[in-house]
């Protein structure tokens, strides 16, 4: 990956904080020339390929690579014997074999790798690599999986973690009661670059490794382990990623393209196909969810009892923190007096899930928006004001008992949506605009319209005390006459716009209009995970402090110079406070660089109390509301959103545009979830591992958008940010539910939304 | 086999090529043309739409033994030619740019040669005449709200 060194060509404003310049990457992506993952190429290179299991659970009784191996063009075969380190990965829990030894646990799992000098010579020998195996009873049902006799997934049982939220009353009663059941189905990140990368054996015996991920240090160090070497013998750089959305915090070919490379001693580029990708990735967790609220006769909430279940498929990845949010926001933004949740995620043989788009709470969404709509019938209120009477507000304190201590809009962000206008009625028979579109199944007949809501909320950044920071090394020299900066994080972008928001911010610190973004790699410390929507407050933040010590340093050598303080720096020229130039950069500066490396960390979260669940569990909140109207064909089942209207706090838009576009495609993801994407998994097998039959919305599905972005700064994060990316998925998908509900008059409590589930046929 | 063909304006003789390569993979591994790209490499994603003696299809798809003799442009092809900038850019390619359509960028070159496809076709589509033109093109991160507002730009300045 190239340097991004981009001068600000800005849409509006200097390219500061606050305004929306073009994306340093962005004439790189449009004329074809931005080199993806997949896009690698090295003289001399060699293909790898993976063979998987094609059983959810069995033995491996013997593995035969002779064939494989007599291959002409064949390099290497390896299978878990050739793991020279510890053959273990994963992210909370070292439980996955980079190479599957002696059992594999679900369909798709690795068991053997093949190195060849083309990619269908590789594929091709690997299907000549004989796997003995002994099919085991599997265990692909996850409301099973805590029976005494329910087939055992890993050694230590199939409970990956429970948690329990008690507050107030233990046994709460309330004149009105409503209570639902909910599921939802398996969705996939869909990301379209597919899993791929370029493993270069080094001369010193390591290996450096160019390859699409959200987080190069967590990467290093699983990778360090399988292959056995030091951090500084495998050196990450992050090549272009092509999105991400959770699916790229697990390794993927990450350790199999390392393998490979150190046995072949060639580059070895691994890409993996669309059916591989749906096999490579960890998936959303499907959930099952059992919710009942209590309330006073006025609609106001007394209690809240909710039983989620997660199924983490065969290996844990994320599944803990997932269940660590459906625990601790499973209710959703209102002030319940009394709580009871229990969250559980368990091992199965079905795939693994772990990282998606705003992870348990999206599950959790469907499930208490379906129930506050329910209690608003019950009490007579609008599916609005329920919302905003229950509502939690700044100063409330949520289920695990923290303090809420920044803006907490809910009422404002409802009624912000409920009042944008709403699309005209339906005149047009033009088939374009009807469900079904140019299918031709009706030209307005039996075509019904369905108003929906929802309002959610999400944590921002890593919760229940983990120590989550980010690292910015920031230097500032004279290049070709001018002050130039560059800014080293390890921070990944994957599309959401992050080097543009490090060079806005060190535009703004530093007065300084030329900024590089140096390559993302391992040289540098961690800046943590891009998921959590966590980046810009946290990496961002990082980069402010790494330029605010820059401008110390600077200011403090231009201050032995002429003898005075108080000065600030405007752009090329150090000002004193009478407004005089007492210097310029380039005397201060001279031929030295002035460089900074600054660690930096939001305030510490803490560990939730294992027996009640309290606890300040979270750093920061973001909130956002949708309101959707859909046109249903209800005798067909298909449906046709018609607009999408979202109203969302932000804290500050850093980049108002990439603000708005990830409302916008985060929006899509979350009404994909309600209406189309599921994978399949019947006996432990997917069903439907290509975009032939895994469906995302096309932009015949996704309808215009009104948004509203609301800013009311949090005070404890850098520049009042809030984070943006997860919110609008968790929202979107709960609205356009509730209004095919509406449309419909039907229960409609599995996510998505099958036309069988609307026709009943 | 050897495969010869133009791929924006420049001819390539091609070795070696296996029969069973698609016109993608010809491209992107053996011609270093990695501008179309490969999401799903079964025509459903439209990421790697190039045009093939003028009419956009998924490079994926063709065999490259099929474009033997014939002229491709890719999105690397599409930039004005001549103006020695190597930064200048088509005005589809300015409108994606300037009205945030890209993302991740993975879509991208396919969502350009398309929407270049369109607007010779049509140069002033309604919204759902772009809709139905790019059905085919897949993106995972916009939403495709900026990208509508890309198509509707290039087209008023390509007028």
């Amino acid at each position: 990956m190239t340097s991004t060194d981009s001068i600000p060509g800005a849409k509006t404003g200097g390219g500061r904080v606050g305004d929306s310049p073009l994306r340093p990457d962005g004439t790189l992506k449009v004329t074809g020339q931005f080199a993806y993952s997949s896009d690698l190429w090295h003289e001399d290179m060699c293909w790898g390929v993976t063979l998987r299991s094609p059983h959810p659970h069995a033995r491996i009784l013997g593995i035969d690579t002779t064939e494989a191996l007599a291959t002409p063009g064949v390099y290497a075969v390896l299978t878990a014997d050739d793991v020279p380190g510890e053959n273990a990965v994963g992210l909370e829990h070292l439980d996955t074999p980079a190479l599957a030894r002696d059992i594999v646990r679900y369909e798709g799992e690795p068991v053997a790798l093949v190195a060849a000098d083309h990619p269908e010579t590789a594929r091709r020998a690997a299907k000549k690599i004989v796997v003995t195996y002994e099919e085991l009873p599997a265990l692909t049902d996850p409301r099973r999986a805590l029976d005494p006799d329910a087939p055992q997934v890993h050694e230590q049982g199939n409970l990956v973690r429970e948690v329990t939220i008690r507050r107030g009353d233990a046994s709460p009663t309330a004149p009105v009661v409503v209570s639902l059941e909910f599921e939802v189905g398996m969705q996939d990140q869909a990301f379209l670059g597919p899993e791929s990368g370029l493993a270069v054996p080094a001369e010193d015996g390591g290996v450096d490794l160019y390859v699409a991920t959200q987080w190069l240090h967590v990467d290093q160090a699983q990778v360090c382990r399988v292959l056995g070497l030091p951090p500084e013998k495998v050196r990450l750089t992050l090549a272009g990623v092509g999105g991400a959305f959770g699916g790229r915090e697990d390794l993927s070919m990450h350790v199999h393209a390392c393998l490979l490379a150190l046995r072949t001693g060639k580059p070895v580029k691994m890409c993996y196909s669309r059916e591989e990708s749906f096999y490579g990735h960890v998936h959303r967790h499907p959930a099952w969810l059992r919710y009942e609220f209590g309330a006073q006769p006025d609609g106001r909430l007394v209690y809240g009892k909710a039983d989620i279940l997660f199924d983490g498929g065969a290996y844990a990845s994320s599944t803990g923190a997932v269940v660590g949010n459906g625990g601790t926001l499973g209710l959703g933004p209102y002030d319940f007096p009394s709580v009871h949740v229990t969250a559980r995620g368990v091992y199965t043989n079905n795939p693994p899930c772990g990282a998606m788009r705003g992870f348990g709470c999206v599950q959790a969404a469907f499930a208490h928006e379906a129930l506050m709509d329910e209690l608003a019938e019950a009490v007579g209120l609008d599916e609005v004001e329920i919302r905003a009477l229950n509502g939690m507000r700044e100063g409330d304190r949520n289920i695990t008992g923290q303090l809420i201590d920044s803006a907490a809009p809910v009422a404002e962000l409802i009624r912000t949506v409920r009042d944008l206008p709403l699309p005209p009625e339906r005149t047009s028979t033009d088939l374009r605009e009807l469900p079904g579109g140019v299918s031709n199944t009706t030209h307005g007949e039996g075509v019904v319209r369905g108003i929906g809501y929802a309002v959610t909320y999400k944590n921002v950044g890593f919760s229940e005390g983990f120590d989550d920071y980010s690292t910015a090394r920031v230097r500032l020299e004279m290049s070709g006459g001018e002050p130039v900066v560059t800014v080293h994080t390890a921070a990944a972008e994957v599309g959401q716009g992050l080097i543009a928001v490090e060079q806005q911010i060190a535009r703004t610190e530093l007065g300084v209009e030329r900024v590089v973004v140096h390559p993302k790699d391992t040289t540098v410390g961690s800046g943590g995970s891009t998921s959590a929507s966590r980046q810009t407050y946290v990496t961002g933040g990082a980069v402010k402090a790494a330029c605010e010590a820059v401008r110390t340093t600077v200011l403090a050598r231009a201050g032995q110079r002429c003898g005075q303080t108080g000065l600030r720096l405007d752009g090329d020229k150090i000002v004193a406070t009478s407004g005089e130039v007492v210097a310029t950069l380039v005397e201060v500066l001279g031929d030295d660089a002035v460089e900074e490396t600054v660690e930096r960390r939001h305030r510490p979260t803490r560990p939730i109390d294992p027996e009640t669940g309290q606890g300040d569990a979270h750093v920061q909140y973001a909130f956002s509301a949708h309101r959707a109207v859909v046109d249903v064909d209800v005798e067909l089942g298909l449906v046709k959103v018609v607009a999408l209207d979202t109203a969302q706090d932000v804290g500050k838009a850093i980049n108002p545009d990439a603000v708005v576009g990830q409302i916008q495609g985060g929006s899509a993801q979350g009404m994909g979830l309600a209406l189309m994407e599921e994978i399949v998994v019947t006996d432990g097998h997917v069903r439907n591992p290509s975009f032939t039959d895994y469906l995302i919305p096309t932009i015949l599905d996704m309808p215009p958008m009104q948004i509203e972005v609301l800013e009311y700064a949090d005070p404890h994060a850098p520049y009042g940010v809030r984070g943006v990316g997860e919110p609008p998925t968790i929202s979107s998908g709960p609205a356009v539910a509730a209004a095919v509900r509406a449309a419909t008059g039907k229960a409609l409590r599995r996510v998505p939304i099958r036309p069988e589930h609307i026709t009943g046929t | 086999m050897r495969i010869q063909l133009t791929v924006n304006g420049t001819r390539h003789d091609v070795d070696d090529v296996w029969p069973g390569e698609s016109l993608l993979y010809a491209l992107r591994e053996r011609m270093g043309l990695p501008g179309a790209k490969n999401a799903c490499e079964q025509g459903e994603c439209g990421s790697c739409t190039v045009y093939l003696e003028g009419v956009p299809v998924c490079a994926c798809l063709v065999p490259a033994g099929q474009a033997h003799g014939r002229e491709v442009t890719t999105v690397e092809g599409l930039a004005p030619e001549g103006s020695g900038d190597e930064t200048a850019l088509h005005p589809v390619q300015q409108a994606f740019l300037e009205k945030g359509a890209v993302q991740c960028g993975f879509c991208t070159p396919g969502l350009i040669v398309s929407t270049h496809d369109l607007l010779q076709r049509n140069p002033d589509p309604s919204d759902p005449e772009i809709r139905e033109a790019l059905a085919g093109n897949l993106c995972r991160c916009t939403g495709y709200e900026k990208i509508m507002d890309a198509v509707r730009a290039a087209a008023e300045a390509l007028r």
